[in-house]
């Protein structure tokens, strides 16, 4: 009996479908860009060449960039007449800084913590004094450390002190490669020290019994995010404040937002990467996306996707959605600035290695 | 009587495991995509970026799969049909990516094309960027894939041995027309079957990939890249859209594979 598939025609077959598949993505590939050239005709006066900048970023502020990038993109055309094309990248801060310092060439980087940026000036891409190249020491918006909880607060969780009872499961991202983990752990101990007058043994032995209440340690915030809210693990997420938010937002009934006694101003570092900007001759475009966050349209869309702005009149606009009344250390004045506490706390071997492994 | 118990309760066993292990959650796959209706699903699929890292995974798949089927043939004939010393050690050395973690074989990627890797200045100076860029990923998933092909081909051609070649070059056949007119009717279906199983696992590699990309999204993003994305971002619908892409080719591979399993079977018979 001859068989109906011969090797010829199997190959025939196999190589249709290739083709087919091929043809449909090139197809589709080709309308998509098409699409964008009659949105963007209307302004045609563009003279310029279009400029391509990257801007690797951290997890939790995917929403606000997408905003933010069309905001800049109509800016920089109507004031120089240039396109600029906008690639985001996302991952845990210390993750994204790590791919940075590896090659990926990122013009400017917007990330949770200034010690994953100044990894990068150690690393020779960024100029020394980079903080103060953009007001209010480079964080155009900050955020704080908030609790979210299940709807109904079913295990009544309302300060730090009611995390470390057992039974009570915890979810946080793991300090070492999450910068929103850092500011966690940062506030938990602020409280605790607090507290406990200071004293730091009561303080490391707090912060061990909150840990050993965590059930699900994963790499970046938006990773325990998930976790919490869409895998349904635990009973509290320590999260950033923008990302409780957005979470209430995307599942309004499920879950409520609980602000702790006491938390910490995180300060996210914006900066330009200088060695790559200088590469791909990007230094000025890449200096004014960042400039631009500080401007009144910038600031509202940052207020609208749950950042707090960093200029206090429009913070005001927003003090229905944020509790201005919270108690918060900050990094510099509590802490004696990030290159101190991350010594102190995150190093190999230092504080969060000694409670965790214990 | 027995016999029959234990047989049917070993099928009964096997199907459950089958169907709670594999048939459901892809089932859930399409039943999450098509969740929001129709119009979601196709405004998902034909997004700007879905399609860009569709075309991306499908031109490194084709570059992986002619790659891998060139290099696994000329491992496959040098291995079997030569001998000489080291065969063993270069037998091993194929298999190394099968027992490699992906995220290691990134890593090491990364080690030497990196910034800080040994070859950076190198590539610097003919201003050439490999990893965080499309070479990476294409290299990453060559790496991941390699041994598919001389895997299939290997056991075959050691099974018929050298007797027709040697005939052949005996009766004054040159090299190729050697292996196009010997050797290569006796491989084809083993062949097509470790270009299969290649093309299946060039698409959806995840942990190389992952580590090297940079997450560019665009640019260097593939589609089961594309698939975290849009799960980290809420968007569960499109990411289970996008996961269907991946399902179907799953499936058509399944089916081809398929076929060319039946046939392997003939031709030994």
């Amino acid at each position: 009996m001859k068989h109906i598939f011969s090797f010829r025609k199997t190959l025939a077959l196999a190589i249709a479908l290739a083709t087919i598949a091929g043809t449909l993505s090139g197809c589709a590939g080709n309308n998509s860009p098409a699409a964008s050239s009659v949105n963007s005709s209307a302004s045609a006066a563009s003279s310029a060449k279009p400029v391509a900048i990257s801007n690797v970023s951290y997890d939790p502020t995917r929403e606000l960039y997408e905003q933010y990038n069309k905001l800049f993109q109509e800016y920089w055309e109507k004031e120089k007449g240039q396109k600029v094309e906008i690639t985001q990248s996302h991952g845990g801060s210390g993750k994204q800084a790590r791919s940075v310092l590896e090659g990926n060439e990122a013009d400017v980087v917007t990330l949770a913590l200034e010690g994953d940026v100044d990894e990068l000036r150690k690393g020779g891409l960024i100029e020394d004094g980079w903080v103060n190249e953009f007001p209010k020491n480079s964080a155009p918006y900050t955020s704080t450390i908030v609790f979210l909880v299940r709807k109904g607060n079913p295990k009544n969780l309302k300060d730090w002190d009611d995390l470390v009872k057992p039974g009570v499961e915890v979810i946080t991202p793991d300090p070492k490669s999450s910068g929103g983990a850092r500011w966690n752990f940062l506030a938990a101990w602020a409280y605790a020290d607090k507290k406990f007058g200071g004293d730091e043994a009561k303080d490391q032995e707090f912060l061990k019994s909150l840990y050993a209440n965590v059930t699900v340690l994963d790499s970046g915030a938006r990773g325990a995010t998930t976790t919490f809210v869409e895998n349904g693990q635990g009973d509290v997420l320590l999260a950033w404040e923008n990302e409780a938010f957005l979470s209430q937002k995307e599942h309004p009934d499920d879950f409520e937002i609980i602000t702790p006694s006491l938390s910490i101003l995180a300060q996210p570092s914006v900066a330009v990467v200088d060695a790559n900007a200088k590469k791909h001759g990007t230094e000025e475009v890449s200096k004014a996306y960042l400039e631009y966050l500080y401007s009144d349209d910038a600031q509202r869309l940052e207020g609208k996707n749950y950042y707090r702005p960093s200029n206090p009149d429009i913070l005001k606009e927003f003090g229905d959605t944020f509790n201005l009344n919270i108690e918060m250390v900050n990094i510099d004045d509590d802490f004696g600035g990030w290159e101190k506490a991350a010594g102190k706390f995150f190093a190999d071997g230092a504080i969060f290695d000694q409670i965790y492994k214990k | 009587m027995k016999q029959k118990m234990i047989k049917g309760t070993l099928i009964l066993l096997g199907g459950t495991f089958l169907v709670v292990m594999l048939v459901l959650p892809l089932a859930t796959v399409l039943v999450y995509a098509l969740r929001q209706g129709w119009e979601t699903f196709s405004k998902s699929i034909t997004d700007e970026y879905a399609v860009k890292a569709l075309q991306l995974t499908l031109l490194t798949t084709g570059i992986t799969v002619v790659v891998n089927t060139v290099f696994g043939i000329f491992a496959a004939w040098t291995i079997t049909k030569f001998r000489f010393r080291g065969k063993q050690t270069l037998t091993t050395l194929i298999d190394i990516p099968f027992s490699i973690s992906p995220v290691i074989a990134g890593l090491v990627f990364i080690l030497v094309f990196g910034r800080i890797g040994w070859a950076y200045p190198l590539l610097e100076a003919m201003n050439l960027k490999i990893v965080f860029a499309v070479p990476g990923i294409v290299l990453a998933t060559i790496f991941v894939t390699f041994p598919f092909v001389s895997r299939e081909l290997i056991p075959l051609m050691q099974a018929q041995g050298n007797d027709e070649e040697e005939a052949a070059a005996l009766m004054g056949a040159k090299g190729f027309s050697i292996f196009r007119r010997v050797t290569f009717p006796h491989i084809k279906w083993a062949l097509l079957y470790g270009v299969i199983l290649c093309t299946a696992r060039s698409l959806g590699e995840f942990g190389a990939v992952s580590v090297v990309s940079g997450h560019l999204r665009g640019k260097t993003n593939t589609l089961p890249l594309h698939v975290e994305i849009l799960f980290n971002e809420f968007q569960l619908t499109a990411a289970f859209a996008v996961s269907s892409i991946l399902v179907l080719i799953a499936v058509i591979i399944l089916i081809l594979r398929n076929i060319v399993e039946h046939r392997i079977k003939r031709e030994k018979r």
